[in-house]
């Protein structure tokens, strides 16, 4: 069962190839952009830039603190340096140089972690990250943007760019389905879109775990229950307005991601309940553990992120309305 | 107002510039009650021969200039030193000074990037400064502007692994308008270093690592502007001034102790360290 498919969504290619196509087309672009590479172009797909634009691009090998300096260097220069790597080599090795060299002063660079969450599969923990979204959380000026399709990624690419200051971006290996019309997504940083329409509950998700939260809604709807799907491709800044309507209007929400439920996506979010308008929520993610090496959809369904978890956590909020 | 500081003054002006650096991270440390005014001490020859003995190239009234030489400050615990030499040479007023380290003032009590003007780069969390660096290098062959960088360095904070990152990769660049420059005064928070974490054999490491070495009295003018001359003539890789200082110079009751890294003098051994720097 691929994701997206009881939603009845069109499969797409692995979401690195997207990323990597972006990357190349706003190189094209904008000539202020380099790319900055840990050795790892062929994973990432930053290599269609090094084939195209070989004087923008520079392999800083396998040293991601030095990378990461190195990139603040250049933004200062006026440049738009990408860093990409994994997500979990470049925040764990560089996270001192994000934190001093980039995130205090502001500085205009821009981290590209691919493979994060779990669904980088079979290389096991160490190399996936189930923690970039609580780590870069840590850099108070960081944007943070979770794309969950080819159309968001590319606009997120360009988003990205144009913002003046860091941002960390997420990419994934897994291939995420269309979710929205090639070439006609609503992308603006910090303001969430409403997928489905829904008055029961709303389930709140990003990246991959977007089109599970659109194969939830559709078995909940088999149910009779109507559920609202939030896009939050920001995570910073959060789309407060968006949550507190989804609140008030639908009395429930799950939160769904491909991350360590500490320090992710759905405890913020709860943090604006709260404040808001409290309503019954419930959260599907990573509980406090690593993973198992494995296929990417085992890894999913041991570790409680599908979209029939989806379902069981919306009935559970469902039930304490 | 200062354009390059392309003239040369002489030796003994030069001098009396270095002295007044020296009271004034006296004063501001002292009023702060905090900072680390033995390690601005070693470095402050050093800042005197590149902002006002002909070495850097600078527009004070222009600080984004973008042909300018770079300085970055990669110890950043001697930013009271920073601060006094970025005041004199007119990139701000001198009330700032008296700011360092207070809330709502924009002496940090670590360099942070351009909250005061003619600050290049954040620092206090050690090693990061040959990697910014080298993205001015880079920068600046992508934009077509010729200018050096230069990187201050403590010794202690060579014992990161960043720097030894960032000197592979700089010779690998061959960015031979890097010049890195390691105030080497011998002792690190916890004591010398030979004894904490030794560096030595220090210049055959960055020789190893492809950089062009040259070694200096870091307390004497000539000598360092001699040093810092061969290393702009050097082509095709970075190069290296190792600077012989001494931790606290110009006190020498800091001189003889280590344990004043981190830590401000009181009023009483301040008014003593006037004098004797008053008499240098």
């Amino acid at each position: 069962m691929q994701l997206g498919e009881i939603a009845g969504l069109k499969p797409a290619q692995p979401m690195r190839d997207v990323f990597g196509d972006a990357l190349l087309e706003l190189c094209r672009q904008n000539p202020k952009v380099v790319v900055l590479d840990g050795d790892l172009s062929s994973t990432t797909r930053a290599k269609y830039v090094r084939e195209t634009f070989p004087e923008r691009f520079f392999n800083i090998g396998i040293a991601e603190s030095n990378l990461v300096g190195i990139a603040a260097g250049l933004a200062a220069c006026g440049l738009i340096p990408f860093t990409t790597s994994l997500a979990s080599f470049l925040l764990a090795n560089g996270y001192d140089q994000l934190r001093v060299s980039v995130a205090i002063a502001g500085v205009n660079v821009k981290v590209v972690g691919s493979h994060g969450g779990i669904t980088l599969g079979k290389d096991g923990p160490t190399a996936m990250c189930i923690e970039d979204l609580s780590l870069v959380g840590g850099l108070p000026t960081f944007v943070i943007l979770v794309p969950g399709d080819p159309a968001s990624m590319h606009k997120a690419v360009q988003a990205a760019a144009e913002y003046v200051g860091p941002v960390y971006l997420r990419s994934s290996r897994v291939a995420m389905p269309h979710i929205y019309p090639e070439g006609d997504c609503p992308f603006q940083i910090g303001k969430a879109n409403v997928v489905r329409e829904g008055r029961d509950l709303t389930i709140i998700a990003c990246g991959i775990m977007l089109a599970a939260a659109l194969d939830a809604a559709a078995l909940l709807a088999q149910e009779g229950v109507q559920a609202r799907v939030l896009d939050m491709h920001t995570l910073r800044p959060m789309d407060v307005g968006a949550i507190a309507a989804a609140a008030s209007e639908t009395g429930a929400i799950v939160t769904a991601e491909e991350h360590l439920l500490h320090g992710g996506m759905g405890g913020n979010i709860a943090r604006v309940v709260v404040q808001t308008h409290p309503v019954p929520m419930r959260f599907v993610g990573l509980a406090d553990t690593y993973t198992d090496s494995g296929d990417p959809y085992d890894l999913l369904e041991k570790y409680g992120m599908t979209a029939q978890d989806i379902v069981a956590a919306a009935r559970q909020a469902l039930a304490a309305k | 107002m200062s354009e390059t500081s392309s003239q040369n003054p002489n030796k003994q002006d030069l001098k009396e510039v270095a002295r007044d650096l020296r009271l004034d991270v006296l004063d501001i440390t002292t009023r702060a009650a905090s900072g680390h005014p033995s390690s601005s001490f070693s470095s402050v020859e050093i800042l005197t021969v590149m902002y006002f003995g002909g070495i850097l190239r600078y527009r004070s009234h222009d600080p984004h200039w973008p042909e300018r030489d770079r300085f970055i400050l990669s110890k950043g615990h001697a930013a009271p030193l920073l601060y006094a030499v970025l005041a004199r040479a007119g990139y701000f007023e001198r009330d700032e000074l008296w700011g360092l380290r207070q809330v709502n003032r924009r002496a940090e009590g670590h360099p942070v990037e351009n909250k005061l003007p003619g600050v290049e780069a954040t620092a206090g969390s050690l090693g990061k400064g040959i990697s910014v660096g080298l993205g001015h290098v880079l920068g600046g062959r992508l934009n077509g502007l010729k200018y050096r960088v230069y990187v201050l360095l403590g010794d202690g904070e060579c014992e990161e692994g960043q720097i030894w990152e960032a000197a592979m990769a700089a010779a690998h660049f061959k960015a031979d308008n890097l010049i890195a420059i390691v105030d080497y005064n011998k002792y690190q928070e916890s004591g010398p270093i030979s004894r904490e974490m030794a560096l030595e054999p220090f210049a055959a490491k960055w020789r190893s690592f492809g950089w062009h070495v040259e070694e200096a009295d870091g307390h004497d003018i000539q000598s360092l502007i001699k040093a810092l001359e061969a290393a702009q003539q050097v082509t095709g890789r970075p190069a290296v001034v190792i600077a012989h200082t001494v931790k606290g110079k110009g006190v020498s009751f800091v001189e003889a102790d280590y344990t004043f890294h981190g830590r401000a003098l009181t009023p009483a051994q301040a008014e003593k360290a006037r004098e004797e720097i008053q008499c240098s």
